[in-house]
């Protein structure tokens, strides 16, 4: 009951794409020194080792929860990229006693909703429960379960192996999954996070690559637990030795390299028939706890963080109506996390498009921000911050993503400060330093659909 | 009610939660929303949501794609990006920025049933906001300069969601051949060619003839005071004269005669079918029964992982690579129950359509179980708890719900109506509404890429 939805509802004006989305929720949290305290963050250390981020919210009959482990795509081994993913995907595949329709089955029945993400440094399991004790202590049982004793079945392997080639071939004929794929390959050369599964690596993943993987790095010491929600400390502590008494005992967890920086710029373009070209530019960018981290995140909100604020924005769309999408990023992670320009326009334009983008990135960087921008872009992110933590969920996003990556627990406090004291200079020099405009990778994607100026409404049927 | 229902092995939870969905006491507010309307005719429905310093403001006119007259599809949602471009107050761009440097974020959004316009802001702000969306309801300054710019925009939209996605275009030519009177039949971002042809007067009429307080329903929901919301809005929007709308002269989708089909044929590796049979949408929440009994056969079908297509289909049959249902009971116009699903590798598309009409024939034939029915009751329960925690997702069911003919007061109805739904009912929809002299499905043939478009590695320049 879910592929419609975005049919019959709505069109919206401005598009968020998941990645940008979940980059807003993840950084644009603002605490506010003046107006409203954050949300008051407990945190200890389970008994079994999990580190623990727990805040009350009494409000509404409901818990979330969010087990995190350092697990992403990027610990994938050598050759085999895709374990990761399998890994995490087919913990509800059966597990203890249980078989996969049996997990289903109960979660509903209990009202849970059982989800997971996935990225390339983290593997996460989300609960969203009743907080009445039975419906509670059932829902965790049950995902302890999962955590704890997945059973990977090898024929449930199989039948997971065929969808996912079948998935990934269709995804091989749309430009923007080929775009992307080509972008991180790019930018991450030789480093984990430029490392994409194909038909050779998905093919060649075992059972035992699933069991390895989770015994390994689904440790109690390897977890990081968020839970918001209807309860008290000693019940959220109680939880937390629930869902990680029985994991593994773990292995060894090896530590990502730094990657690279790109020692010239590149141009790819990938061949596709359809109208649009995806464009991606960029390069390795920033880390969670990087010391330009605020400095780029606010200069970032002025170039194309800021939606329809921002500088692309106005030159690429308002001004000159080339896109209806016009982002830019930086994702933080562990370690260097991508920095990426993304637009998508009919393909006879990509290249006027490509020259817009270059001219507004190159004359951020040697100029930086006008004071004018600089505050609206601080005003923004501190005004905002009672609007980024004004639900349940919203707070777990913050609060998953403190523990997991380590920050302090007043990270939140810290935040608006933080984003206030930045300077003009301060986000010209960490732009100069760290945006390297004559080193960025360029993938046009697709577009060969529209070749002839003014060849408009050229579909890709053949 | 069902006595299967106190059968439930959740009979104490479920009795909570009833409570709960009666009762909210557990929640900050109780006589909530509020509401009232403006002499203007103005609608306006406030729900105090005051657990953190956060509102949002939304402002919903019953109008959309289905309101446009031939040869205009899109300019519903085309007017909708006019919107931001300025008035006689404020200049263009400037919109966005204010709200911005509120903190806020904004942005708006158009149906086939309604466009709407929201901000997200702290809630000392909600004047400011009102005097800004007040002010481009009636005084909106709408350029030929800014038009031409932007419906390069729009057209940039249409070839991202759909051109160049297949499954958009399979769905937008299932629409416009089950449809042949009713405008359902015109997708949202309008037909291309209309696109080409559209002028800002074509944008200015809309305008003018929709854009009226008496066609609107503003919903703010968070950290408000009611009567302090009522009063704002008599100050911002009360002053807007009503206006006389046009006679809406929507066609109704006259009986359908026969099967029918639609081929589409575009760049994939992956077969694609979807089938819609004309079902009826809820309009009267007490009488409806029927509408009720096709939401539980939507989720007995789709509503979980476990549920009888993926369970069947995907995982033991292994037909489809993903198969899914769908029925959306709440609409102006006439009700669609989809079956759609993709083929497994070998698999050919019609196996997979006969598999999914298989599903349908065992529901007819054999019932469906109390278990699975309380199960989708639970989530149902659930899920309503689960939508109290965003803002924005109350502001959107009240919306909805106001600006397609039902009130934010049927939400309780709805709750319960879907509750009472026995097995029998669910069986009974089965056999009565699938017939295939109502039926229309859409294939997606696939057709190879180009020999360089299709590489198995991304390709170096």
């Amino acid at each position: 009951m879910r592929f419609l939805f975005d049919f019959f509802t709505a069109l919206s004006r401005h598009l968020r794409t998941p990645a940008l989305a979940s980059i807003i929720l993840a950084v644009s949290g603002i605490s506010s020194p003046f107006a409203q305290a954050a949300p008051r963050i407990e945190q200890w250390t389970a008994p079994t080792g999990a580190k623990v981020h727990f805040v009350a919210s009494r409000a509404l009959p409901m818990i979330d929860i969010q087990v995190d482990f350092a697990a992403g795509s990027a610990f994938d081994p050598a050759e085999k990229s895709g374990v990761a993913g399998f890994t995490h995907a087919m913990l509800d595949a059966g597990a203890g006693d249980l078989d996969e329709q049996a997990i289903s089955e109960r979660a509903a029945d209990l009202g849970l909703i059982l989800g997971g993400s996935m990225d390339r440094d983290r593997a996460s399991l989300s609960l969203r429960m009743l907080s009445s004790a039975q419906e509670r202590d059932e829902s965790v049982a049950l995902a302890a379960t999962v955590l704890t004793r997945p059973r990977f079945p090898a024929e449930i392997l199989e039948r997971e192996r065929v969808r996912s080639l079948a998935n990934l071939r269709e995804a091989l004929t749309k430009p923007a999954p080929l775009g992307v794929r080509a972008f991180t390959a790019a930018i991450y050369a030789g480093h984990p996070y430029g490392v994409n599964s194909d038909e050779k690596s998905i093919s060649s993943i075992t059972r035992e690559d699933l069991v390895g993987f989770h015994t390994r790095y689904y440790s109690a010491r390897n977890a990081s637990i968020a839970i918001v929600g209807d309860l008290d400390r000693a019940t959220a502590e109680k939880i937390a030795i629930t869902l990680t008494r029985n994991l593994p005992a773990g292995g060894n967890v090896e530590a990502l390299s730094v990657p690279s920086p790109l020692k010239e710029g590149q141009m790819m373009r990938v061949a596709n028939p359809s109208a649009q070209s995806h464009i991606f530019v960029g390069q390795p960018g920033m880390s969670r706890d990087d010391p330009d981290y605020f400095p780029l995140l606010v200069g970032n909100h002025i170039l194309g963080g800021g939606g329809f604020t921002s500088r692309l924005m106005k030159e690429v769309r308002e001004k000159r109506g080339f896109a209806y999408d016009i982002h830019s990023y930086f994702e933080p992670r562990r370690v260097l996390g991508p920095f990426q320009i993304g637009l998508q326009t009919k393909g006879a334009q990509s290249t006027l498009a490509l020259e817009v983008v270059r001219s507004t990135l190159t004359g951020f960087i040697s100029e930086g921000p006008t004071e004018k921008e600089l505050q609206a872009a601080r005003d923004n992110m501190v005004n905002g911050f009672g609007l980024r933590l004004d639900s349940n969920a919203k707070i777990l996003g913050f609060v998953s993503m403190i523990g997991f990556y380590g920050l302090s627990h007043d990270w939140l406090e810290h935040y608006p400060r933080a984003v206030s004291a930045v300077s003009r200079e301060a986000v010209r020099d960490a732009f100069a330093r760290r945006v390297h405009p004559d080193r960025l990778i360029t993938v046009i994607a697709g577009g060969d659909g529209d070749k002839d100026e003014g060849g408009t409404g050229t579909t890709t049927q053949p | 009610m069902s006595s299967g229902f106190f059968l439930s092995p959740l009979r104490r939870s479920l009795w909570r939660l009833t409570f709960i969905a009666c009762l909210p006491m557990a929640l900050p507010a109780q006589a909530n929303p509020f509401e009232t309307t403006l002499d203007n005719g103005m609608k306006v429905v406030v729900r105090e949501d005051r657990r953190a310093p956060s509102a949002v403001h939304m402002l919903w006119y019953r109008s959309g794609s289905m309101d446009e007259p031939m040869g205009v599809s899109g300019v519903a949602h085309v007017l909708e990006h006019m919107m931001f471009k300025g008035t006689r107050k404020v200049g263009p761009g400037e919109f966005n920025a204010r709200i911005a440097a509120l903190g806020g974020r904004d942005n708006a959004f158009t149906s086939r049933d309604y466009t709407a316009y929201f901000q997200q802001i702290p809630p000392a702000h909600l004047g400011t906001m009102m005097a800004l969306e007040a002010d481009r309801m009636k005084n909106l300054v709408l350029t030929n300069d800014a038009f031409s710019s932007e419906i390069e925009v729009v057209k940039e939209e249409r070839r991202l969601r759909t051109d160049d996605r297949p499954r958009a275009l399979v769905f937008e030519q299932l629409m416009a051949t089950v449809f042949q009177a009713h405008p359902y039949r015109h997708p949202v971002i309008g037909w291309m060619t209309d696109l080409e042809a559209m002028t800002a007067e074509d944008a200015r009429i809309w305008y003018r003839n929709w854009y009226a307080p008496n066609n609107a329903v503003l919903v703010v929901v968070g950290d408000v005071d009611h009567r302090a919301v009522f009063k704002l809005a008599r100050q911002h929007y009360g002053t807007i004269k009503s206006a006389k709308l046009p006679m809406r002269r929507i066609s109704n989708e006259p009986k359908q005669i026969g099967p029918r089909s639609v081929i589409v044929r575009a760049p994939a590796e992956l077969a694609y079918l979807a089938m819609a049979w004309r079902v009826p949408s809820l309009q009267n929440p007490q009488t409806d029964r029927d509408a009720y009994a096709l939401q539980m056969l939507g989720e007995i079908l789709d509503g979980y992982d476990g549920a009888r297509l993926n369970r069947r289909l995907v995982r033991e049959q292994r037909i489809a690579v993903s198969a899914g249902a769908s029925y959306s009971a709440i609409s102006r116009g006439p009700g669609l129950f989809f079956l759609e699903g993709s083929p497994a590798p070998g698999q050919s598309i019609e196996a997979l359509e006969t598999a999914l009409r298989a599903e349908l024939q065992r529901i007819r034939d054999e019932g469906v179980s109390e278990a699975e029915l309380n199960r989708v009751k639970n989530q149902a329960l659930a899920s309503r708890i689960y939508s109290r925690d965003s803002l924005m997702g109350q502001a959107m069911e009240i919306g909805q719900l106001e600006s397609r003919g039902l009130s934010w007061r049927d939400e309780a109805r709805l709750l319960a109506g879907l509750r009472a739904v026995t097995a029998e009912e669910v069986r009974s929809v089965a056999r009565r509404y699938f017939d295939d002299t109502s039926l229309t499905v859409a294939r997606l043939d696939p057709q190879p890429l180009p020999a360089v478009g299709t590489p198995t590695a991304p390709q170096q320049p």
